[in-house]
């Protein structure tokens, strides 16, 4: 019998992991960790090997190469200890459409083990907590996207996991829904001990982890915070409207030392931090200000800077990739 | 332009209390069975909701015994003595209704596949054999509740409601519609998509039924069909249902020497109860090559 791993050991320990399909090398040899309680992302196209590393995570496939451990299991080895601690919850749903909420929550708590006085003071937890509860007798074929994913995130927390995938968590929902599964991620995290992994290609949504790995074509490109992300990118750029721009723009240069230009009609600066430097600016500038923007690096400008490609061309080409590999074209079907 | 949103924005409210955690046991078979019954249960469920299949499954039978039955009598009266073609036909339509329906619940885990709901249960820390007993057993109640459907027509067939043979008779088609479930099992575990699961089991289900002996005695076959019949394991389901059937109407020695001969193998009579072995051993050696398929794919 397998020992439970300390509770201070990293969530997901992943080293040199490879997988191969043919000729065609899908996770290219990749290596972090993922501490307990963060947030991870992968962010990067379809086709640039984050379903195949989280498929792997969650013992669907195995490696061709290299390790990783899942809440302090070995995914290979040990199979079933690993799928007792996590919660999953993939791009396409896998709800029995004609249960109802609390049927399908019910049938995975018997899967699953939950002891049975247990089960229903869980389920109600976990569909108060996706604002379901009022709807747990309903059959799910009622239900919207959004309503569907947020049971499926209840019914992954449901055995109450270590670690949660979430694979592509909000692809295929409009706008709102998606700001509003955010939110109960958030409150999740707050509710409960537990890491959260997760898949997107949205960059505005890889700004809800604590951490991202940008992946591209197999590989790790690049892995810290968005915001040391954004900053290693370049400043951030600060417009202002004044009643006298040629004004403002010496003041600029002369108390505050940095150089000016007008872009848009608005005066334009570049500086590390902008959100500091504008109180100073309405302070010292001596030039009345009418309107401020400041505009960050986004993370598609961090993923231009390190892959030298936008998102959008990198998805386009990924999708080729996966027409002119039939074996890869069919699992992403599945 | 400053809009992005902080990780736990939310964490000026007081944080709420957190939630106690659950510890799964380990693998037991405790949970394997929990995990049979569950599987078995939604089973129930989903034939309960589809009321529409449970009456368009009625069809096929009663066309078999009251269209087919009572347009071939005028030619077979003759041959079938003081003994209505109808009521011999009636084990056969037992074991064809059990037939078709179990093997059509072994195709939802290829609808499963197709809806997604089948990674939900591989996903799941249990054996995947459980899994897949709990399919079986659900596919042979299944089928037993629609057999029994037509069993309930017996008084209109000649044939009584005698206790005993009623109890025989879904004993009976349980048995049948575990191993037909199986047989169900393995090729669902090949067939990925649901259009050639479809063609396959056409291919499979009409001559698994021709060749069983449901709708003709085994009496004088010529040799070939002879052996497909002995070779069928179908067979040994629907000779004991008959068996069971003849004991309990009126007919004379002829007639049940022309339409129940014994079932033979190089002239030794096969006891009932053998023959209900074989479909059993059948029945398990399916679902054990339908596990190992299973297992072996991700």
């Amino acid at each position: 019998m397998a020992l439970a791993p300390e509770t201070t050991a990293p969530a997901v320990e992943v080293r040199d992991l490879h997988k191969r399909y043919g000729s065609l090398e899908a996770v290219a040899g990749i290596d972090f960790e993922v501490g307990a309680g963060e947030t991870f992302g992968f962010l990067g196209p379809n086709g640039a090997g984050k379903s195949t590393t989280i498929s792997i995570l969650c013992t669907l496939v195995d490696p061709t190469g290299g390790a990783a451990r899942v809440a302090g299991y070995d995914v290979v080895r040990q199979r079933s200890d690993v799928r007792r601690n996590i919660g999953l919850v993939f791009q396409d749903t896998t709800l029995d459409l004609y249960l109802t909420a609390a049927q399908n929550l019910r049938f995975h708590a018997e899967l699953y083990g939950v002891p049975r006085g247990l089960v229903d003071e869980r389920l109600h937890k976990v569909l108060e907590m996706v604002g379901l509860w009022d709807r747990r007798d309903s059959r799910v074929n009622t239900f919207s996207g959004g309503m569907k994913r947020r049971l499926e995130i209840a019914r992954g927390l449901l055995h109450s996991p270590r670690v949660l995938f979430l694979d592509e968590p909000t692809v295929g929902l409009d706008p709102q829904t998606r700001s509003s599964i955010w939110s109960y991620i958030h409150e999740l995290r707050q509710q409960e001990d537990i890491t959260i992994f997760l898949t997107t290609h949205y960059m505005d949504e890889a700004e809800n982890c604590d951490r991202i790995a940008i992946m591209s074509q197999g590989r790790i490109v690049v892995l810290d915070t968005p915001e040391a992300l954004k900053a290693s990118v370049g400043k951030d750029r600060v417009q202002i409207t004044t009643d006298d721009d040629p004004a403002a723009m010496r003041a600029l240069d002369e108390r505050f030392g940095v150089e000016a230009a007008v872009h848009d009609g608005a005066v334009t600066i570049s500086v590390a931090d902008g959100e500091q430097f504008v109180p100073r600016l309405f302070a010292e500038l001596g030039v009345p200000i009418r309107s401020v923007s400041v505009a960050r690096p986004t993370l598609d400008d961090v993923f231009l800077t390190y892959t030298g490609r936008t998102i959008a061309d990198a998805e386009a080409s990924g999708m080729d990739r996966l027409r002119s590999n039939p074996m890869l074209a069919a699992r992403a079907r599945r | 332009m400053t809009t992005v949103s902080e990780p736990g924005a939310a964490a000026g409210a007081p944080a709420p209390a957190r939630a106690t955690p659950i510890h799964l046991p380990e693998q037991s078979l405790r949970h394997d069975v929990r995990a049979v019954k569950v599987v078995w249960q939604r089973e129930m469920i989903r034939f309960s909701q589809d009321k529409v299949r449970i009456l368009t499954s009625l069809l096929q039978p009663l066309l078999y015994m009251f269209v087919l039955g009572t347009g071939l009598s005028s030619l077979t009266r003759g041959a079938t003595g003081d003994v209505n073609l109808r009521t011999f036909m009636f084990p056969g339509v037992l074991a064809v209704s059990v037939l078709f329906t179990a093997m059509f619940s072994a195709v939802s885990i290829v609808w499963d596949r197709e809806f997604g709901f089948l990674r939900e249960m591989l996903v799941a820390p249990v054996r995947r054999g459980s899994i897949l007993v709990g399919k079986a057993i659900g596919g042979a109640t299944v089928a037993t509740i629609q057999g029994a459907f037509v069993l309930a027509l017996a008084p209109l067939v000649g044939v009584p409601y005698a206790p005993v043979m009623v109890l025989v008779l879904l004993v009976e088609m349980l048995v049948l519609g575990f191993s037909v479930t199986a047989f169900g099992l393995v090729l669902a575990a090949r067939v990925k998509q649901i259009q050639s699961m479809m063609g396959l089991m056409q291919m499979v289900l009409l001559p698994l039924m021709f060749l069983s002996g449901a709708l003709y005695p085994l009496a004088n076959l010529p040799a070939w069909l002879n052996v497909a019949v002995h070779v069928n394991p179908i067979t040994y389901a629907v000779h004991p249902l008959r068996d069971a059937v003849f004991v309990h109407i009126d007919a004379s020695s002829q007639a049940v020497a022309a339409l129940n001969p014994p079932l033979t193998w190089w002239g030794w009579v096969v006891p009932a109860v053998v023959q209900v072995g074989v479909v059993v051993a059948a029945g398990l050696a399916f679902l054990a090559i339908a596990i190992w398929e299973f297992n072996r794919a991700d």
